[in-house]
């Protein structure tokens, strides 16, 4: 009996189970591929169509003027300033809070039934509807605390509403952190203040700063929120003027102006309305670019 | 007086008892090794010694464990304890910081803010730890980059910036290579003569060579105590730790 001896090339032949997965893995990729192409499309599309239509009426000076001839003519300066005010203060509350209440849950906080409660709570706050943030911040903030329709009630209210959500991804971006490297410092009797200043913080702070960052789309974004409780559909505004309002004024906002223009004002020339989108999703895209590149510069320096 | 002594130590996670009513005593300036397999509470024993426990809520420690007389479980500066003991974990954490921050961090922590001390207890403390002639023209570079071996020196130098009473390893070779083990036993060899030294190891081979005495633990209780001679002579003083170090039982 002899036994051919196999060639070195005859054991690394493709076998069929081999040609198996490279297909699988093709077939794969390319699935995948075209699902990321597939979200990129829509999103250029729409962007591209919005720039299109809008580029009669943008310019400079329809970002610094004023609306005129009711709304129908002039710039969107009072909604783009009051947008800015809005965002501005309701992250100027929310985030030392949440961030705040992030480190004592993920940090302090024992399982006890009271502190679960509180996770429990925010989840659920991050899953309520604007509208709905919105009556409570009537209620709340308009009435109860007598702030009247004003920049303040309305920012409080998106606050409320970016709170929980700030709270979760800053638990998340804390949790990040190796255990071992706290149990490091409370091996050497550092106190847990002294190990979340020294460790915690440092190495998790782009992702607590992106948590904060992306909120700012939401809440410049939102419309309910503000119109119960601030926004109004024309205030007199200064061209150019960058301190139009006062916190117990009402204010326009760029979500606001879009909603009313495009429903409640007869004639508009469709031109304006897509140059006041464009306008907000800039906005907005700006403060994402500005914090995605602050995440990747922070992301560089990490040291793990 | 006794460096530490234990008396019917015990400790619960749950209804879960892990140590079950353990006394011993070990002396000042002695390296006392810990061994037995996992699950036999050695870890859980250190973390009782340094309160670390503390950190896990459902755990309750019954019986006194003394440090220089003091029952630990009453002391109430938990970080003064904690400056006391000095722990080095299993695997090596760089923290991540520069080199000389993760050795200073300790001293600053205490409130040391002077350079030229700082200075003075990193050069030390990295000199006792062997790793000084590595690292001493790069002390800005992160701690998280240096190799395993260093990393766990620079854990060492760090537990021992504190300047301890105790120095506890936890099993501190399972992550690096024999010559970094061999380097790190002869800085234990080096500070026997000015700390106690506790040393959980599941080398047997390990705490032979270094251990004055050894402590075999099994399932939470105390097989043998005794000096190392003894304990890994051909008749120890109980039959189970023959096998164990023989390599015939646990």
């Amino acid at each position: 009996m002899s036994v051919e001896p196999l060639l070195p090339a005859a054991r690394f032949a493709r076998t069929d189970s081999v040609r198996r997965r490279e297909r699988a893995q093709s077939l794969a990729k390319a699935t995948f591929f075209v699902m990321a192409i597939a979200m990129i499309l829509p999103l250029i599309a729409i962007v591209g169509y919005l720039v299109y239509r809008a580029l009669p009426s943008l310019s400079v000076d329809f970002l610094l003027d004023v609306p005129r001839r009711g709304m129908r003519e002039g710039g969107i300066w009072p909604a783009f300033i009051g947008t800015l005010y809005l965002v501005g203060i309701s992250l100027a509350v929310a985030a030392p809070i949440g961030v705040l209440a992030a480190i004592y849950l993920n940090e302090y906080a024992r399982d006890t039934w009271l502190n679960r409660l509180i996770s429990l709570a925010v989840i659920n706050l991050a899953g309520v509807p604007s509208i709905v943030h919105a009556l409570f911040g009537l209620g709340a903030f308009v009435y109860a605390a007598r702030f009247g329709y004003s920049v303040l009630s309305a920012s409080l209210t998106l606050a409320i509403m970016t709170l929980p959500v700030i709270i979760a991804s800053t638990r998340e971006a804390l949790a990040s952190v190796p255990m071992a490297f706290r149990e490091a410092c409370w091996n050497v009797g550092a106190t847990r203040l002294q190990t979340i200043r020294a460790v915690v913080l440092p190495n998790s702070i782009s992702g607590i700063l992106t948590g904060i960052i992306l909120q700012v789309s939401r809440a410049a974004g939102e419309t309910a929120p503000i119109m119960f409780t601030g926004a109004v559909f024309f205030k007199a505004v200064e061209r150019g003027n960058l301190f139009p309002y006062h916190l117990n004024d009402q204010c326009m906002a760029l979500s606001m102006h879009l909603y009313t223009l495009s429903t409640q004002v007869p004639n508009v020339e469709p031109s304006v309305l897509y140059a006041t989108a464009v306008v907000l999703l800039a906005t907005v895209l700006l403060v994402n670019v500005t914090a995605i590149a602050f995440r990747v510069w922070l992301r560089n320096r990490k040291k793990w | 007086m006794k460096t530490i002594v234990a008396t019917d130590l015990r400790l619960a996670y749950g209804t879960r008892e892990v140590i079950h009513g353990i006394s011993f005593e070990v002396e000042r300036n002695e390296i006392f090794a810990i061994i037995g397999p996992a699950q036999s509470g050695k870890t859980s024993l250190l973390r009782c010694l340094n309160r670390t426990i503390d950190f896990v809520p459902e755990a309750t420690v019954s019986g006194s464990l003394l440090l220089e007389g003091e029952d630990v479980r009453k002391i109430r500066d938990v970080y003064g304890l904690r400056r006391r003991v000095g722990m080095v974990a299993p695997l090596p954490v760089g923290l991540p910081l520069s080199i000389y921050d993760n050795v200073a961090f300790a001293p600053r922590c205490v409130g040391l803010r002077q350079k030229s001390d700082l200075d003075a207890i990193v050069e030390r403390c990295l000199c006792q730890a062997a790793l000084w002639d590595e690292v001493k023209d790069r002390l800005s570079s992160l701690g998280t980059a240096l190799s395993g071996g260093q990393q766990q020196r620079l854990t060492i130098a760090r537990a021992l910036s504190h300047e301890p009473e105790v120095l506890c390893l936890d099993e501190f070779s399972i992550a690096i290579d024999p010559v970094t083990t061999m380097r790190i036993e002869d800085v234990l060899k080096e500070l026997r003569s000015q700390i106690t030294i506790i040393l959980v190891t599941n080398l047997v081979q390990q705490a032979r060579r270094l251990a004055d005495r050894t402590m075999f633990l099994w399932r939470g209780e105390i097989v043998e105590i005794d000096r190392s001679e003894v304990v890994f002579s051909d008749t120890p003083g109980d039959r189970r730790t023959y096998g164990y170090v023989q390599g015939t039982f646990g």
